[in-house]
């Protein structure tokens, strides 16, 4: 179990009630002691959460064991046929894509995959996608559009993958070409970002209708981490940059980049994957609902797109 | 600093109005070669000795352009100033005041329209003198209604590139620039006219993964770096060495991404031949 510095103090907590629970349930001093003990960890869990810098929401949305794509397909999508491949190059599986029911109706889904045990890391390239997985993307994005399937994207990387194939191959142009394609699709796009939204890799597929976040997870146009050393020239002030750039769903539901957050579990997504996906599953019904009332999927992306910062 | 300024006293000097300017000799940067500042300007920046592209003033290079260098500057937008009051070791105001102070320009990027060999055109041209053309609200509220000029007088569109990327200090709507702008190259080309993208040296990160690379057409001046990654992260990441001429223009070019790689002083001629073949049908 991956305990945050932030948590500490709920974790010991935790711990000694499991101690005392495991001792003799008989003793009426033992039950009132863990009853304290519990109402103790309700007031500090909710203090502890409710007061997450930016940069607590960055550890969370890093979590280790943070639920992924495929951990949310799992729970909402049924008879997921997994899609791969670009038609191009091969297949990049920091992308993963595929088609299913949602509610017993047929959607698209693209979404980042960082992988979690250290070989399936490596197989998905920590989340981090080659210009192939942009274009497998856009491939599946485009059929989708044809047959008239909503579409719905999964956010969650550090960014597109900085290697010396990615920009022979074209990352620029792979990530360029699915921010333009995204406004050619006429049916409803959904993006939530899971986890972390960085920069130019999560944008290439968040050119949505909806674009909603994950209570705890953060949407950059750089890391902290690299804000700091450009800018601060000095990795120590990471988390000022993480203040500074406005990182957290509240900042971007009002800058409006956003449109709705997500709530999630007590203590992050990852303390309970099955409550974490029946409310992202409930939020995305909701969104598609609102959206079934549009007539014209691509301007109402453009007019969304424009309206930002103005 | 020259004998000049080291003997009258800054109030002075900048009393004393003057053209000349401080260093009539400039050593290039590749050859290192003296040339005589005059020689540079009439040779559009370029090292006469090695053909090394120095960065061009914007002004300068619509005269390099536009026929007859005449042309019509478009209004520049209204945005938000410094929408996230965002500070690092200096607050952002501050730095959008010495840039614009020291470069003499109001943003990065500018926008004119005027006729390239006869042909009507938007061109807008970044400027890496400001704030290394990072591009945040302003550059995406200009590509917009550049964009929405061509679109409006039903003339091709011409960006030529300079940019280190996304305006940090602009945060996530910096990033927002990144589809804005791609969605009104999109409204343009469903308009059917043409968009021609001139890397110039750099053009890297959100600016090449957005608006430019999504040309008709992409030319690129010599030796430009363009990429999505500088070479300074993929170094850090994978710790390997880079091969030879890594993501230059040349590069680019063997690798699919740029159709020409062109001397300065024939970009003109090139973008006058391309326009008038794509109006004559």
């Amino acid at each position: 179990m991956v305990v945050l510095d932030f948590e500490e103090s709920i974790f010991e907590l935790e711990a000694k009630i499991k101690d005392l629970k495991s001792l003799d349930s008989s003793d009426i001093k033992l039950t009132d002691e863990i009853r304290k003990l519990e109402l103790k960890l309700a007031r500090i869990s909710d203090d502890v959460y409710s007061h997450l810098t930016p940069w607590n929401k960055l550890q969370m949305a890093r979590h280790p064991e943070r639920p992924q794509s495929m951990d949310y397909i799992g729970e909402i999508i049924t008879d997921f046929i997994p899609l791969a491949g670009d038609r191009l190059f091969g297949d990049d599986q920091a992308i993963v894509a595929g088609i299913g029911l949602l509610n017993g109706k047929g959607v698209a889904i693209v979404g980042h995959q960082k992988g979690r045990e250290p070989q399936e890391k490596v197989k998905h390239n920590f989340g981090m996608p080659n210009p192939e997985g942009y274009r497998k993307a856009m491939r599946i994005m485009d059929m989708a559009a044809r047959l008239h399937l909503p579409i719905i994207t999964l956010i969650d990387t550090v960014g597109a993958f900085p290697g010396i194939e990615a920009e022979q191959r074209g990352q620029a142009e792979a990530i360029a070409k699915c921010l333009e394609t995204g406004f050619n699709y006429n049916v409803p796009v959904i993006s939530v970002v899971i986890g972390e939204g960085g920069s130019g890799g999560a944008i290439a597929i968040g050119v949505a209708n909806t674009v909603m976040m994950l209570e705890y997870s953060v949407y950059s146009v750089i890391s902290p981490e690299g804000c700091a050393s450009i800018l601060w020239k000095d990795v120590s002030f990471t988390k000022d940059a993480a203040e500074a750039l406005r990182i957290t769903a509240p900042d971007l539901l009002k800058l409006g980049v956003i449109d709705r957050i997500i709530k999630e579990p007590k203590g992050g997504a990852h303390k309970n994957y099955k409550e974490a996906a029946s409310l992202l599953k409930t939020a995305i019904i909701e969104e598609l609902s609102k959206l079934s009332k549009v007539s014209d999927y691509i301007s109402h992306r453009e007019q969304r797109f424009l309206r930002i910062g103005r | 600093m020259n004998w000049f300024s080291k003997l009258v006293p800054p109030k002075i000097k900048s009393l004393i109005k003057t053209d000349v300017p401080d260093n009539l000799w400039v050593k290039c940067e590749s050859c290192e070669q003296m040339i005589f500042h005059k020689d540079l300007e009439t040779n559009l920046f370029t090292c006469k000795y090695c053909n090394y592209h120095f960065r061009m003033p914007v002004k300068d290079r619509f005269n390099s352009i536009f026929d007859h260098k005449t042309y019509h500057l478009l209004t520049p937008p209204t945005v938000k100033i410094d929408p996230l009051n965002f500070k690092d070791t200096k607050k952002y105001v501050d730095r959008l005041k010495s840039a614009k102070a020291s470069s003499g320009a109001e943003e990065a990027i500018s926008s004119a329209i005027g006729t390239i060999g006869s042909c009507q055109t938007v061109v807008s041209v970044m400027n890496f003198d400001f704030i290394g053309g990072s591009m945040g609200t302003f550059i995406g509220e200009e590509i917009i209604s550049a964009i929405e000029c061509a679109i409006k007088n039903k003339t091709p569109y011409i960006i030529f590139t300079a940019s280190g990327g996304a305006r940090m200090q602009e945060g996530i709507l910096s990033l927002m620039q990144m589809p804005r702008t791609a969605m009104y190259v999109n409204k343009l080309k469903k308009e059917g006219l043409p968009y021609i993208v001139v890397h110039t040296n750099p053009t890297t990160g959100g600016v090449s993964a957005s608006f430019g690379m999504l040309g008709d057409i992409h030319i690129a001046e010599p030796n430009c770096l363009i990429c999505f990654a500088g070479p300074r992260v993929i170094k850090g990441t994978i710790k390997q060495e880079l091969p030879e001429g890594f993501q230059k223009a040349e590069y680019l070019k063997d690798h699919g991404m740029v159709d020409l790689v062109i001397h300065r002083k024939d970009i003109k001629m090139y973008l006058e031949k391309i326009l008038k073949i794509l109006k004559s049908k």
